[in-house]
């Protein structure tokens, strides 16, 4: 077997980056996290000529080695660690040729490592348009390295850059400036000090406090006779370097590249007099979330009740065509029913994923961070919390993996922890039923009708609630990281279709394979618990039942209807329905509802189909269960079961409640541990109950 | 006068900044002492601000632009 070459594409965000990953693996990648991190892991396989094999690894964006988030810390942990399987052969650093000079900055880092080190000038389509001319040949020379001039949008130069990466040992690793006279004598005496060690390594280790092999900050200040530096001192010297190292660009530049201003146009003044704009601005957004959630809320759902659809004709097909027994049983209704609530959020999750990534890619999201950063900075939250608190109106998991692109770790982990709180279109078939029994039909000021006014009411809950916890959060958790907020406003771009494609296509393999597996098995112990109980009061319910009704002559359909009911009333989950109700009891509920409450943990619709269930009326149809859940009566109080203060208290608990088990799967599989879902479970469903109870009683 | 003090669509050269308030990405994206700022465009209350440093464009909150120091030059 041959060795493959290990790559490593660096470079600033917004380079394109990506884009050269894309073209140079294709559909050969695959996305994972770093071990017990949050930050994305994307590494492919290229077929180089002569059939050489690369192995591609795209490091997260970073303006410089200097790392100040724990994306761009992998970078420098990598590029430190010769030892690390995917220490880098070459490095490949892609630059946008619009902002060179800023790109060069993260380049001389690079070189300095004295890693073999390509540079790859991305977009240079848009060298005519904005007037710009280089002069490959002296950059070159002056930079000491290969240049790949390229287009992902062209699909130009990756014939070439693929050359490049074949014939690496022909490049040079020598660095292209000395960055250490910033500060001669101090240099000297690390020089002495370790002779053996690279000194640009030995700077970032100091600088940066991390550690590689077996040197880290501590060691190195332990030496005798070495002068150690205040940590201001150091931030003098860093910002020093960064002096010199613009110094070297600039002239580099002034005669590697010309900029002819005249024959440069500019679309971004135009558009952003537009779309940053402070009326227009807002208009402008506003529309494109309505459009967002029009598509998750509206479009979706005509693939959502095909899949629904289908799989439960399929559930059905297996239980009459397999012999009857407790495994096709299981197969019906526990594995395939299980596998149609994965796959029933493909269609959320692919449309979210397509407008986040053709906003991203536009360089449109920069724009939304800052119009909201302002009004989003008070709760402790990101311009970019925006979107994933507005998605999560239409479902929690899509919106809860949209926020990745959110930098500081602080600000996403809120919105994560918040985002369940807003209404999401699970609860309204709830919310529907229970208003159409408890709130009048009348109109408010003769227009507005007060079940209308209701359910909007209950979306402004959940959002206030949303953004108040994150206020309380954003108070009461300490991070060390301290966030600064610079936000790069990158050109804007056609987005490009194969980005836009692969990202929704890896979205949404990373939510069927990441919390599918969690949401499957979950299904599958509700199911065995709603389908199996104890004793002869669900063993034997078909001749109990029979008997208790013989006088009555029901039809096959209603008796039929009528064992149901008692099985599930004698199941595991109704027997935790039961089990539940003395604490349920002073929200107004019986343990009707707690079986419904229960087995909504799979999905909080549920509820709905389960009082069917309960209510034997054996008809989804809206109507029939009303009717029927009017018609009951409270054990205890007499009087009707749903009555204005139950009603309200049910609604409020479903406003607050963490009762979704895939979303749960969602955030543990975001935040990497099972400590966030479980602060989510308890501390919401604490709070629903808490709040359902206070309705109740003070309504009563 | 600092960044913050700088009004839409004029320009300044950077005299100083004050490295202890300014995140080191913030000097390596350009802002340094000598360069040239635009202040391109401000969200509601002037804040954050939109600017153009030496062909960068980025976005800082005005807590960071106040340890900005410039001079702007006459049009």
């Amino acid at each position: 077997m041959s060795k493959q070459i290990n790559v490593a594409l660096i470079g600033n965000p917004n380079t394109g980056k990506t884009s050269v990953f894309n073209a140079l693996t294709g559909l050969n990648q695959k996305v994972g996290n770093y071990p017990g991190i949050t930050v994305e892991k994307k590494e492919g396989i290229c077929k180089l000529p002569r059939g050489v094999k690369a192995h591609i690894i795209d490091l997260p964006g970073t303006y410089s080695l200097n790392a100040s988030s724990l994306d761009e810390n992998v970078v420098i942990e990598l590029l430190l660690n010769k030892n690390d399987k995917d220490y880098p052969d070459v490095a490949v650093v892609v630059s946008d040729v619009e902002n060179l000079k800023r790109n060069l900055l993260l380049f001389t880092q690079i070189k300095d490592l004295q890693i073999p080190t390509i540079l790859v000038i991305n977009m240079s389509d848009r060298m005519a348009y904005k007037g710009i001319s280089l002069d490959i040949e002296y950059l070159e020379k002056e930079l000491n390295t290969k240049i790949a001039l390229i287009s992902t949008r062209k699909n130009k130069g990756i014939q070439e850059l693929k050359e490049l990466i074949t014939h690496y040992k022909e490049l040079s690793s020598e660095p292209c400036l000395n960055a250490s006279t910033i500060d001669k004598s101090y240099f000297d005496n690390l020089r002495k000090a370790f002779p053996n060690q690279l000194l640009y390594k030995l700077w970032l280790v100091i600088t940066q406090d991390v550690n590689f092999g077996k040197t880290d900050r501590k060691t190195i200040e332990a030496v005798e006779d070495f002068k150690t530096k205040s940590n201001a001192d150091l931030k003098r010297l860093q910002q020093k370097e960064t002096i010199k190292r613009y110094q070297f660009i600039n002239e580099t530049l002034k005669k590697g590249q010309t900029i002819d201003l005249n024959s440069a146009k500019d679309l971004r003044i135009k558009l952003d007099r537009i779309l940053t704009h402070k009326v227009w601005g807002y208009l402008i957004f506003g529309v494109i979330l309505l459009l967002i959630f029009q598509a998750i809320y509206d479009w979706s759902s005509v693939p959502m009740d095909f899949i629904d659809s289908s799989f439960a004709s399929l559930s059905e097909w297996t239980k009459n065509t397999l012999p009857e027994g407790a495994f096709t049983n299981l197969l019906a209704e526990g594995i395939i029913s299980g596998l149609g609530g994965i796959v029933i959020f493909i269609p959320q999750i692919a449309f979210l994923f397509l407008f986040i990534s053709i906003l991203e890619e536009s360089g449109y999201m920069s724009r939304v961070v800052f119009l909201m950063d302002r009004i989003m900075r008070r709760f402790g939250l990101s311009g970019k919390s925006v979107v994933p608190l507005i998605s999560g109106t239409a479902c929690a998991i899509p919106a809860i993996m949209a926020t990745r692109n959110i930098e500081s770790w602080k600000e996403r982990l809120i919105t994560i922890l918040v985002t369940p709180f807003t209404t999401c279109s699970a609860r309204l078939p709830v919310y529907l039923i229970i208003i159409a029994l408890v709130i009048p039909e009348g109109r408010f000021l003769g227009f507005i009708s007060y079940q209308a006014l209701t359910l909007m009411l209950l979306y402004l809950i959940g959002f206030g609630a949303a953004v108040g916890s994150a206020w309380i959060l954003n108070k009461i958790m300490n991070f060390k990281s301290k966030s600064f907020f610079v936000v790069e406003m990158p050109n804007y771009k056609l987005p490009l279709f194969k980005n836009v494609a692969l990202t929704v296509i890896e979205k949404t393999k990373a939510f069927v394979f990441g919390a599918g597996k969690i949401i499957l098995a979950i299904s599958i112990i509700l199911w065995f618990l709603a389908s199996y109980g104890p004793g002869d009061n669900f063993n034997k319910a078909e001749s109990i039942v029979t008997e208790k009704f013989a006088s009555e002559n029901l039809s096959e359909d209603e008796l039929h209807q009528k064992i149901e009911s008692h099985k599930l009333e004698h199941s595991f989950i109704g027997i935790a329905g039961h089990a539940i109700e003395p604490a349920i009891r002073p929200l107004g509920y019986d343990w009707k509802i707690g079986i419904a409450i229960v087995s909504s943990f799979a999905a909080r619709e549920v509820f709905v189909g389960t009082l069917a269930t309960i209510y034997s009326v054996g008809s989804d149809e809206e109507e029939t269960i009303k009717n029927r859940m009017a018609g009951e009566v409270n054990p205890i109080l007499g009087g009707p079961l749903f009555n204005f203060a139950s009603g309200i208290s049910l609604l409020l608990f479903y406003a607050f409640a963490m009762q979704c088990m895939s979303t749960l799967a969602i955030v543990k599989k975001e935040t990497n541990s099972w400590k966030w879902p479980m602060y989510q479970l308890v501390i919401m469903s604490a709070f629903a109950y808490i709040v359902a109870l206070v309705a109740y009683q003070i309504l009563i | 006068m600092t960044l913050a003090d700088l009004k839409r669509g004029q320009q300044g050269i950077i005299t100083d900044v004050s490295s202890i308030h300014i995140p080191l990405k913030l000097l390596e994206m350009g802002c340094l002492p000598g360069n040239l700022v635009e202040l391109v465009q401000v969200a509601p209350f002037a804040d954050p601000m939109y600017l153009n440093i030496n062909g960068s464009h980025l976005a800082i909150r005005k807590e960071t632009a106040i340890h900005i120091l410039i001079e702007t030059t006459n049009e």
